[in-house]
């Protein structure tokens, strides 16, 4: 039967003509190339359960009573986009835990994107020829940022709403075209009606068909080049070590596919994000104390907290103060993301290929430079939170924003000579960072003491065996004798190899 | 560390180097230490996920608690995956298994080859009809002109003059969120009220804090604002200078205003300057009057453009 239906579709699309090669494709083995698919799987948890929650949110601005069983609010005005909000929380069978796997589901999304990205960084697998899908990488970055922030300001709860704000005041600041972007993006003044539908349909449509394309693009540069992988276990430039795709990694990865779905959805039920029944409805001379934004726009937020007030200003003109830390800052971020691959490949003048990855370690200039800038963007989103340390450490607002603004300049210049020491010590001890194999301490018949390494499973973790070329595996004449029990074509390993 | 890369001599594509893998190789043996309590190990997690999964079916069937019906899929959803990531882990051959990889970099004549063929057959393609490609690039770039009209500009009206005033009108009474008109009365000493002009109650861009700072006396807070602030009450725009927020939150002791957003403080007694935080310029105040039936009213609108800066909108101190 399958034999048949397989014979079917094959005959039309020739798909054993470079199936085998698919089968065959080396996903090479390390912890850290999971992290991408973290990412990959939770844009797929987002899509399922965002379909779940197009079916009730209703996106409108407009005022209804509401009238479900939430006792607090009911009989208030609330829009729409509230209210359908509030009745997915409470009404809907399952819906609060599909609304809360989809608001974890973004948090992980961006979260697994920038490791896999300072990842992808600090191995140097963005070097040539790899630099494009940098690019994609980090545009499907930014996309995922605007997107978090539409879907968390769909709601239109009282946090939300504020956020919306203060992205018009954002807009508004660009120079020259700042005004006309803000009303042709809101459809008029602040706040008018247009805002939810057209975020709206921005979220549910017209960004995620645009990661759809670049997430094709960037896996299929993936193939493409092949994957990189770390020195050691046979692996040159010219080949790719690991295990195959059929079966090995599609095991694996199908199981990291509902490992991630089983983790968002435990966070889903036992740890509550986005109350918004608590926060109320968003009216725009109302606010509320604490107002932080999800924890990828935090870096923005504490920009715009520790940004000194200054204008710029001339003749009929200015520029004003939003623009340096929610535009320009931004902006400058990541011109540097894209641009990094060709500015080192200019400063190490380093124009040949690379697959296998540094150790970061070995690169310590690169290394150090990540860290301290990476450290930059954490001191920010530390200050995204002056408010609340002020309060918790009963210090005064006045101190912990001079001591964010202080840190943002320090803390980079502290960090790059440490990491750069940091990596020079680690490279002088070739065995740091490797599993130490275990000793066991016997005493001899004389009376002395020897340790004496705990025997390892033959082969494993030290023994590296070489690796032997998929193309060259050719189980069927090699279970030639056994070929009535095993059809041709079939990939099993006999039972006494188990 | 930087292992010398093994340069392992076999080279890729030539049949007759071709070396079948026996199957007893090492590589075929399976990863795990014990099979058969790996092999346990994953039936036990695919069995675990079945009861989860037949329990998330009961919950839902029985409309349970967020919690219930989230424990359940979570726990199906790990077990499930542990199952299928184990086996794969564990019960498959442990390799490792190599492919070849071709490098990115192609060569001179290949390069070559490709660009002579576009350039070739292009050259055919367009010669000694360079008019038409004029006329073609003419048409289309019309056409981009044109479409960005419908793209941009029915999103939404040109800013004008919306960014410059609010709805404040000469005589306007301050009115509170539910419709009333404020009274002299109405707010105490120290008490702080949001206000609109009675024909925009609610409104975004109108919203003024109406503030009773002192008993009695006029409040000066700034060299020509004399009259501004009459009988204890003084009142200013309520959207922050820096990012639009509402400034909503009233010091009494220190008389000053806070932003709860980005702890922007301003000083109500300088005019409600920025003394804190990123804003930039002072709130815009409201000038009132407190006329004979004691209700408090606008001798007239902001003089400047209220909230956040932009382009147009030109320097003020």
């Amino acid at each position: 039967m399958i034999d048949k239906l397989f014979g079917w579709v094959d005959d039309r699309l020739a798909v054993s003509r470079g199936g085998r090669h698919l089968l065959n494709k080396i996903f090479p083995d390390h912890w850290s190339f999971m992290i991408g698919e973290i990412a990959l799987y939770s844009f797929i948890v987002l899509v399922l359960t965002g379909i779940f929650l197009t079916l009730y949110f209703v996106p409108s601005a407009h005022d209804v009573v509401y009238q479900g069983s939430y006792k607090p609010l009911q009989g208030q005005t609330v829009s729409e986009a509230y209210n359908s909000t509030i009745n997915i929380s409470f009404a809907v069978r399952g819906g609060l835990l599909i609304r809360q796997m989809h608001h974890w589901g973004a948090n992980i999304f961006v979260g697994s994107i920038v490791v896999h990205m300072l990842r992808v960084f600090f191995t140097g697998a963005f070097r040539k020829p790899r630099e494009v899908n940098w690019m994609v990488g980090a545009t499907l970055l930014i996309l995922a940022i605007f997107n978090g922030f539409l879907g968390y300001s769909l709601p239109d709860d009282l946090i939300s709403g504020t956020g919306i704000r203060i992205s018009f005041s954002i807009l508004e600041s660009v120079p020259i075209v700042g005004s006309y972007l803000a009303f042709f993006l809101f459809g008029g003044a602040y706040p008018g009606t247009a805002i939810i539908p057209r975020f709206f349909i921005i979220h549910v449509l017209i960004i995620p068909l645009v990661i759809f394309g670049l997430l094709g693009a960037h896996l299929g540069m993936l193939v493409r080049h092949k994957h990189t992988q770390f020195r050691g276990r046979g692996a040159r430039e010219d080949n790719v070590v690991g295990t195959p795709m059929w079966p090995g990694f599609i095991a694996k990865t199908t199981g990291f596919l509902f490992l991630t779905t089983g983790v968002t959805a435990l966070l889903g039920a036992l740890i509550q994000i986005n109350p918004i029944w608590l926060y109320g409805q968003y009216y725009p001379y109302k606010v509320s104390y604490a107002v932080q934004p999800d924890w990828y726009m935090g870096w923005l937020d504490g920009a715009l907290r520790v940004m000194p007030s200054w204008e710029i200003h001339f003749p009929g003109h200015m520029i004003p103060n939003a623009f340096f830390p929610a535009i320009l800052l931004p902006g400058i971020t990541f011109t540097l993301i894209y641009m990094w691959p060709m500015i080192e490949a200019k400063l190490t003048r380093d124009t040949s290929e690379h697959h296998l990855l540094d150790r970061p370690r070995d690169r310590p200039m690169r290394t150090a430079l990540g860290a301290a800038v990476f450290a930059f963007y954490f001191v920010l989103f530390g200050a995204s939170a002056d408010d609340v340390l002020a309060n918790y450490l009963s210090l005064s607002l006045n101190f912990v924003l001079w001591t964010f603004r202080v840190l943002c300049i320090v803390v980079p210049i502290i960090v790059f000579p440490v990491a750069y020491k940091i990596c020079k010590e680690l490279q002088t001890a070739p065995l740091a960072g490797k599993r130490k194999s275990h000793n066991v301490v016997m005493r001899t018949a004389e009376g002395a003491y020897v340790a004496v390494p705990v025997e390892q499973y033959p082969g494993y973790q030290e023994e590296e065996l070489e690796p032997v070329d998929v193309d060259e595996v050719d189980l069927v004449s090699a279970l030639a004798a056994d070929a009535e029990t095993n059809p041709p074509g079939v990939y099993r390993v006999p039972r006494e190899y188990r | 560390m930087p292992d010398a890369p093994v340069t392992d001599g076999a080279q890729h594509g030539d049949a007759a180097s071709k070396r079948r893998v026996p199957i007893d190789a090492p590589q075929f043996d399976v990863a795990a230490k014990h099979p058969d309590r790996a092999a346990a190990a994953v039936a036990a997690a695919f069995f675990v996920s079945l009861v989860a999964f037949v329990g998330f079916g009961a919950a839902y069937w029985q409309n349970a608690k967020n919690y219930w019906l989230g424990i359940t899929l979570g726990v199906g959803m790990l077990a499930f995956g542990y199952g299928l990531a184990a086996w794969g882990k564990y019960l498959m051959p442990r390799g490792p298994f190599e492919e070849p990889r071709q490098l990115m970099e192609t060569k001179k004549e290949e390069k070559e080859l490709l660009i002579a063929d576009f350039a070739v057959r292009g050259r055919v393609a367009v010669k000694r009809r360079g008019f038409l490609v004029k006329f073609m690039g003419a048409a289309a770039g019309v056409f981009g002109i044109v479409a960005l009209f419908p793209l941009l500009r029915s999103l939404g009206p040109l800013p004008g003059k919306k960014l410059y005033k609010t709805t404040w009108r000469k005589g306007s009474y301050l009115t509170s969120i539910d419709g009333k008109r404020v009274k002299v009365s109405d707010v105490d000493v120290g008490g702080i009220m949001t206000v609109f002009p009675e024909s925009d109650v609610g409104g975004a861009l109108s919203q003024t804090v109406l503030l009773h700072v002192q008993d009695g006396g006029s409040v000066v807070t700034m060299k020509g604002r004399e009259s501004w602030g009459p009988q204890g009450f003084v009142a200013f725009s309520k959207v922050c200078t820096h990012a639009g927020c509402p400034v909503g939150l009233y010091e009494e002791l220190t008389q000053q205003l806070l932003c709860p957003c980005h702890q922007s403080l301003f000083d109500i007694y300088a005019g409600a300057v920025p003394v804190f935080g990123p804003a930039p310029r002072p709130l815009p105040q409201l000038p009132l009057y407190i006329d004979s039936s004691g209700h408090i009213r606008a001798q007239a609108g902001y003089d400047e453009p209220i909230g956040p800066g932009f382009w147009e909108r030109g320097g003020t101190t």
